[in-house]
């Protein structure tokens, strides 16, 4: 049996013995017989370290590893630099808790602060939160803090991403919220239609840049459109993306969230993730979770601090905005530590690498029969059809070991491309692909 | 410290990505009008700045950190490694489930155990944090009063010495608040309870062992009293450490409860996170279950989607390598170490109270579970030594203080939980730092007010921070600077 349990039986008896009891069951006899549990638990006998770790490698080889990844879907395939692996495993970063006692926790603090400058750079807003669960709950926070007395419906575009939707409706199902769909034609948001929907009851208007399809729409337009019925403009961004695409701030965004998983966080089966949420200063205070700020000590010398405490749970209890308490802070070091080992040069290449790679593999699909489903710009994913049927190609390609794009209908798949799609691979891809459509 | 935007120097990063081997394509009219201004740092200077913030950083495995209600039990290595396997780390979460079958085995046995040890009959491992987990809770007592077209009901019963998020997720889910007083025994008074549940009584959120430390005896009756109101019981398993294997939420009463792989199992909190915070329920409540439910079938696992779902609180399945983690953890503790935890969580709370409570008062002098609470009230009368204060002085010793100020019912409580990773050696040593605080509190109670100073910073001036907040690092304040 593998024990972390510091002290002997024979030293825990006689602990027991220094505070009056005989046994442990005089220590628990306070707790009334008819809930004391008397079944046995359905756990095996407990395993030595050499036997667990190689019962989890076991079962994580049951698990098909691909080489070559062209689905993103929310979840993307980046090169992780081997800095970010070696600096985010310090054991002080991974054993602290929520940095409560700042005189011994300024090395996790500075890190947040650090963080929330980089989101603010990223995104061109001027606050920024120490991060939510990942980039769905993010949106769904956004939208909570936007509501108001007289305007609570929130509209989102059916644009974005499924499981971003769907957890926004969760969402709104607690609070009460009522959801509006805003339709798509062509694969973008319908301008009229938004148009017609907002009204003086309407929060918010939420829409992804890129959107579930890589499409770029036309954030102009939208936000304008929302500011006009005097309504808060949420925008969901692919932080890579945001190395080159312009900012949510030059689309005069109000709030600006993102699934920060691109930034140095490997696929892991959906999770930890990372949810990054920005805004303008007059909504700073509506932001959910912690907040790192600078301050000074005794000393005078430069010191952070969790602040603007006023707006949690722990203070405000049931009338704080969010119930947020742990988030993803060690994630949110992988992102400043990510961000700084590429720098903004690095950045940008990455994401000029996502988009360029992902527009060849478009232009090579198409020479092996696939047609583009919609003819808009886009970032590093887009979606075609397929002349043979979606499930055939992917299952041809996963027997050479490629995971495909993401099927959305019968002919229909959504592919993706990062930097570590390299050209060969591509062509590789692309020939299995033709083989199949042309069979 | 340097920040890390002051370590910056122009032309200097490192070289991670390979040049672009196909036509370079910029999306003309999309793009920004400056570069976001990231750290320009060599590897080296990177490496050496977080060596630098680790070196600052004070984690379990810096020193004694009994922080109560948070469980900083040593995060074994072990876990760490599991979770850093190539054979979870590069799981695409949309990848077809018969690719995905040991992540779908570690959460299928993860959520068969979970359930044994809380006397749940199901359990979705979707939710990422003990917070998240609760209003998931409520999420599934909302859905559970609709489908029974029973709209009345949209109050939540919290009492006085809950955890904050606890009323602060009720109201995410729509409810009302009615908080009830605590009996002079830090438990429920059963009679208040009993006045405030009615026809408008959707549940009651609670902790057993209570914030206070104590198991709350009268429990069998509280959840009576709630559901013969019409109300359900939700279990809030922050404190689940001082009872595996001993009493199970299931058996108490309970009908729905959230845990914390961060604190019971052993997962490293990481600063702050991830966490994960699955939600359990009774078999009537798992309808409502979020995301998608983890079946066994004769060949495989697979996912099965419930349409009468309260739908997903967070993208994909939860924090996994969080769970990969926890199940490590379990598999080596198995059925005897999972007893063997808590009987040790518990004994070591009440050596170290044992040692303390001639000269601190104990909030409630009686048995504890897994933490206890002292009250400084008398001492920062005697003395004007705060909870505050001996909490920073205990910094100077490198050892993390208790949690202050909690719960809201005992004036001046600083809540001490040791858990059972801790030798007799270092409970002693920290016995005899509270005891040396006291006397110095007692013969220099001033210099107590000045403390730490061994610390690379003293105490902040939080009251600043708040009221001109700076949040973010200022790129023109240094440039007029330099001007």
């Amino acid at each position: 049996m593998g024990r972390f349990v510091a002290s002997t039986p024979a030293e825990q008896q006689e602990m027991l013995k220094h505070i009056g009891f005989d046994s442990f069951d005089g220590l628990f006899a306070h707790i009334p017989k008819e809930v004391r549990f008397k079944g046995e638990l359905p756990l095996d006998r407990g395993l030595s370290e050499m036997e667990t770790d190689r019962a989890l490698s076991e079962l994580s080889e049951k698990n098909k590893i691909y080489r070559h990844i062209f689905r993103g879907a929310g979840a993307y395939d980046h090169y992780i630099p081997a800095a970010v692996t070696a600096i985010t495993s310090k054991e002080e970063f991974v054993t602290a808790y929520t940095p409560y006692q700042a005189e011994i926790s300024q090395g996790i603090l500075q890190s947040i602060f650090e963080f929330q400058t980089m989101m603010c750079e990223l995104t061109g807003l001027d606050a920024s939160n120490a991060s939510v669960y990942d980039g769905a709950t993010a949106a769904a926070e956004a939208a909570a803090m936007c509501r108001e007395r007289r305007r609570r419906t929130v509209l989102v575009s059916e644009t974005t991403n499924p499981q971003v939707l769907q957890v926004i409706k969760t969402y709104c199902f607690g609070s009460g919220t009522p959801v509006k769909v805003i339709p798509a034609e062509n694969g973008v948001t319908d301008l009229s239609a938004l148009k017609e929907a907002l009204t003086e009851e309407t929060a918010c208007f939420y829409v992804q840049q890129p959107n579930f399809y890589g499409i770029l729409e036309d954030y102009e337009s939208l936000g304008n459109a929302v500011h006009e019925k005097g309504a808060k403009f949420i925008m969901g961004c692919n932080p890579i993306a945001l190395g080159i695409l312009k900012t949510p701030a030059e689309y005069h965004a109000d709030i600006a969230v993102g699934e920060g998983q691109p930034l140095g966080m490997p696929l892991a089966f959906g999770g930890p993730y990372l949810g990054f949420m920005t805004a303008t200063a007059s909504l700073m205070r509506r932001l959910p979770g912690r907040i790192v700020g600078e301050t000074q000590d005794a000393g005078g010398r430069r010191t952070f601090v969790l602040t603007l405490q006023a707006r949690e749970q722990h203070i405000r209890r049931e009338k704080a905005g969010s119930n947020v308490c742990s988030n993803q802070a060690l994630c949110a070091l992988t992102a400043g530590v990510y961000l700084s080992t590429l720098g903004s040069d690095g950045l940008a290449q990455a994401a000029t690498l996502c988009t360029s790679k992902a527009h060849y593999l478009l232009s090579e699909l198409e020479k092996a029969g696939c047609t583009r489903k919609y003819d808009q710009p886009f970032f590093h994913e887009f979606v075609t059809r397929t002349p043979a049927p979606a499930s055939v190609i992917l299952s041809a390609l996963r027997e050479h070991q490629i995971l495909g794009g993401l099927p959305l209908g019968e002919n229909e798949i959504l592919w993706c491309t990062t930097e570590k799609n390299t050209k060969s691979e591509i062509d590789a891809m692309v020939a299995i692909v033709k083989e199949v459509c042309t069979r | 410290m340097k920040l890390i935007f002051e370590r910056s120097v122009p032309g200097h990063g490192c070289s991670v990505l390979p040049e672009c081997d196909v036509p370079t394509v910029i999306p003309e009219g999309f793009c920004r009008q400056s570069r976001p201004r990231l750290p320009q740092i060599s590897e080296n200077d990177l490496s050496r700045h977080y060596t630098e913030l680790a070196k600052q950083t004070h984690g379990v495995n810096d020193g004694f950190y009994p922080l109560g209600s948070c469980t900083m039990k040593y995060n074994p290595k072990i876990n760490e490694r599991a979770a850093a396997l190539p054979g979870f780390t590069g799981v695409h979460p949309l990848q077809p489930e018969e690719d995905a079958q040991g992540c779908l085995e570690v959460m299928h046995r993860m959520e068969t155990m979970l359930c044994g040890i809380t006397g749940m009959d199901a359990m979705s491992l979707q939710p990422a944090a003990g917070a998240h987990g609760e209003f998931t809770g409520l999420l599934l007592i909302k859905a559970y009063h609709k489908s029974r077209g029973d709209e009345r009901r949209t109050k939540i019963i919290v009492p006085d010495s809950a955890h904050g998020t606890n009323p602060a997720s009720a109201a995410m889910a729509g409810f009302s608040i009615v908080n009830v007083p605590s009996a002079a025994d830090g438990c429920v008074d059963l009679n208040a309870l009993q006045t405030a549940v009615g026809e408008d009584t959707a549940g009651l959120m609670l902790t057993n062992p209570n914030t206070v430390g104590l198991f709350d005896k009268n429990i069998l009756q509280i959840t009576d009293i709630v559901h013969k109101a019409g109300g359900l019981c939700y279990y809030d398993g922050a404190n689940l450490n001082a009872v595996m294997d001993i009493a199970r939420p299931g058996d108490m009463g309970f009908d729905c409860m959230h845990l914390n792989l961060h604190k019971t199992f052993s997962t490293p909190h990481g600063g702050g996170g991830p966490g994960s915070g699955p939600c359990g329920c009774k078999d009537f409540l798992a309808p409502f279950l979020p995301g998608p439910r983890i079946v066994r079938n004769e060949t495989a696992y697979c996912m099965e989607y419930q349409n009468t779902s309260v739908g997903s609180v967070k993208a994909f399945y939860g924090n996994f390598l969080v769970v990969v983690k926890a199940l490590s953890y379990l598999c080596m503790l198995g059925r005897e170490g999972v007893r063997e935890a808590s009987c040790n969580a518990v004994l070591n709370a009440n050596y170290m109270m044992h040692g303390l409570s001639d000269l601190y008062d104990m909030a409630f002098d009686e048995t504890c579970m897994h933490e206890f609470v002292m009250s400084l009230e008398k001492l920062k009368h005697d003395t004007g030594v705060s909870a505050l204060d001996a909490a920073k002085a205990m910094l100077d010793y490198g050892i993390h203080p208790p949690t202050m100020y909690f719960p809201l019912i005992v004036h001046e409580a600083l809540m001490v939980e040791p858990t059972e990773t801790e030798s007799r050696e270092t409970l002693d040593e920290a016995i005899a730092i509270y005891r040396e605080i006291f006397q110095k509190a007692h013969e220099n109670p001033d210099a107590l007010h000045h403390t730490p100073a061994h610390t690379p910073i003293g105490r902040p001036d939080e009251v600043a921070a708040a009221r001109k907040p700076v949040i973010r690092y200022d790129y023109e304040a240094v440039l007029s600077e330099n001007d």
